[in-house]
């Protein structure tokens, strides 16, 4: 696995990253199995080398970009961030990627734009899932666009100092770790600017239980569990629960953005 | 001699106390196994998992006896109680890793739970369905009820089942195939019970 250049960032939080078996070997990634031990079985079929991402809608430069394109010239961070499942566990990653707002502001954000939507690739030959009907392919997903801008808001290629492993999204996916895992869309082929808000997969499947926002929010549970609490991955037989915390702990930074919204509606 | 003949045969020389045994060395292999990190990272979640589908397996192994000895002459009868006895220890434990395990003993949360999430208080429902069975699962409990009584009362297993397959269904996310699988085996067996008695086809 080839190793990456990457800088330290204050963003990263302190508490102690999960085991690099964890995060390679629990994952939702429904296109490889709806089990959190098939994914790293059955990604690994995965081509991720030709990749390329189709930037279109609202910005002044369209077009098929080439992952290293998108790369070049990228100043890559380390990411410790707190990963907040909607299911109610949560992990410790140290994410390896670069601001988003980086790329968006070099391929231009026209003033119209609202909005950014995802999509994930769809290629059932080599992502098992995908030949049924689990979830009404592609994965979609969305964030506003002040969201987007936001400093935390990352594209992540690798984790622990290396590049990405296919089953948490190789090659290039999303981090937002205020939000519940889900919407950190991951194996991007499309970025979308538009004036609409997105339609987004989850919330498709299931909008009473899956808002657009989806900001982690101990004060607002999911309609069949408490959000109030998570297990941390690693914790063992007897490690228990931990308090959820508002935002993932990210209150401080991302409040403002929810100003004047009130939560309990736009979940 | 017919495999109907053979399998009753077997049943009369087998005993029910080994199923016993396997029955209770179950949870502790898997209790073991999540302690030991073989059941992967998550072994909070991986021993509710195993523990409520075991416990699952062993209500539809109950429901299928009766209609086994009506349908198709095959009389397992003399397993039934240890089929049911040990799907409530089971229940039991997937009761007690969720709420000592998974919750921690926040009683707060557990309880809030129970009354607001419908699908831990369909769970909770087939649980204490199970208690009134489990108390009445000795000989001397049926004398004391009287037949007739005992039998209405084992009509209970009905509920636990439903409220089972419910549970399943209704906590999982998007639609795999496997909670409908057993909800869909569930209702056939409560089905076939319906099926008026004339058409009894037992030898």
């Amino acid at each position: 696995v080839a190793k990456l250049d990457y800088v330290k960032s204050d963003y990263s939080t302190d508490e102690e990253p999960n085991d690099i078996s964890d995060i390679r070997g629990y994952n939702n990634f429904y296109e490889f199995g709806t089990g959190k031990e098939e994914p790293s079985v059955n990604a690994q079929k995965l081509t991720v080398d030709p990749w390329s991402v189709k930037i279109d809608g609202m910005v002044d430069k369209p077009g098929d970009y080439d992952l290293a394109d998108i790369l070049s010239g990228v100043t890559l961070e380390e990411r410790i961030y707190r990963l907040r499942c909607v299911e109610a566990w949560s992990m410790v990653v140290p994410w390896i990627g670069f601001p988003l707002a980086d790329l968006l502001n070099r391929i231009g954000v026209q003033p119209s734009a609202k909005f950014v939507a995802f999509e994930t690739l769809v290629r059932p030959e080599e992502m098992i899932g995908q030949r049924y009907p689990i979830l009404d392919w592609p994965y979609r997903e969305g964030l506003r666009l002040d969201e987007a801008m936001h400093p935390l808001t990352i594209l992540a290629t690798g984790l622990y100092g290396e590049e990405m492993p296919k089953q948490n999204g190789a090659p290039i996916r999303l981090v937002v770790p205020w939000k519940y895992g889900f919407k950190s869309i991951k194996s991007i082929v499309r970025i979308s600017l538009t004036d609409q808000m997105p339609e987004t997969t989850w919330n498709m499947q299931n909008p009473r239980e899956y808002g657009f926002y989806s900001n982690v929010n101990p004060t607002v549970d999911h309609p069949r569990w408490s959000q109030a609490s998570e297990r941390r991955i690693g914790g063992g037989l007897f490690g228990g629960r931990q308090d959820t915390l508002m935002f993932n702990g990210y209150e401080e930074h991302v409040a403002g953005l929810y100003a004047g919204q009130d939560l309990t509606k736009d979940y | 001699m017919t495999l109907t003949d053979r399998i009753n045969q077997a049943a009369r020389r087998l005993p029910a106390w080994p199923i016993y045994i396997v029955g209770v060395l179950l949870p502790v292999w898997l209790f073991w196994q999540a302690a030991s990190g073989a059941l992967g990272v998550d072994p909070i979640k991986a021993l509710e998992d195993r523990l409520g589908l075991w416990g699952l397996k062993l209500i539809v192994a109950g429901l299928c006896v009766t209609p086994l000895r009506r349908f198709a002459g095959v009389n397992l009868i003399k397993y039934r109680r240890s089929l049911g006895l040990l799907a409530f220890l089971y229940i039991v434990l997937h009761f007690l890793t969720w709420l000592l395990l998974d919750l921690g003993l926040r009683w707060e949360q557990a309880l809030g739970d129970i009354i607001k999430r419908p699908y831990i208080t369909v769970g909770m429902v087939g649980l204490l369905a199970m208690v009134p069975l489990a108390l009445t699962s000795n000989d001397r409990a049926v004398r004391w009820l009287g037949s007739a009584r005992w039998q209405k009362l084992q009509k209970l297993a009905y509920l636990v089942a439903l409220s089972g397959g419910v549970h399943f269904l209704w906590l999982v996310k998007a639609w795999p195939v496997e909670p409908f699988l057993y909800l869909g085996a569930i209702l056939g067996l409560l089905a076939v019970r319906m099926i008026p008695k004339r058409f009894r086809l037992a030898a």
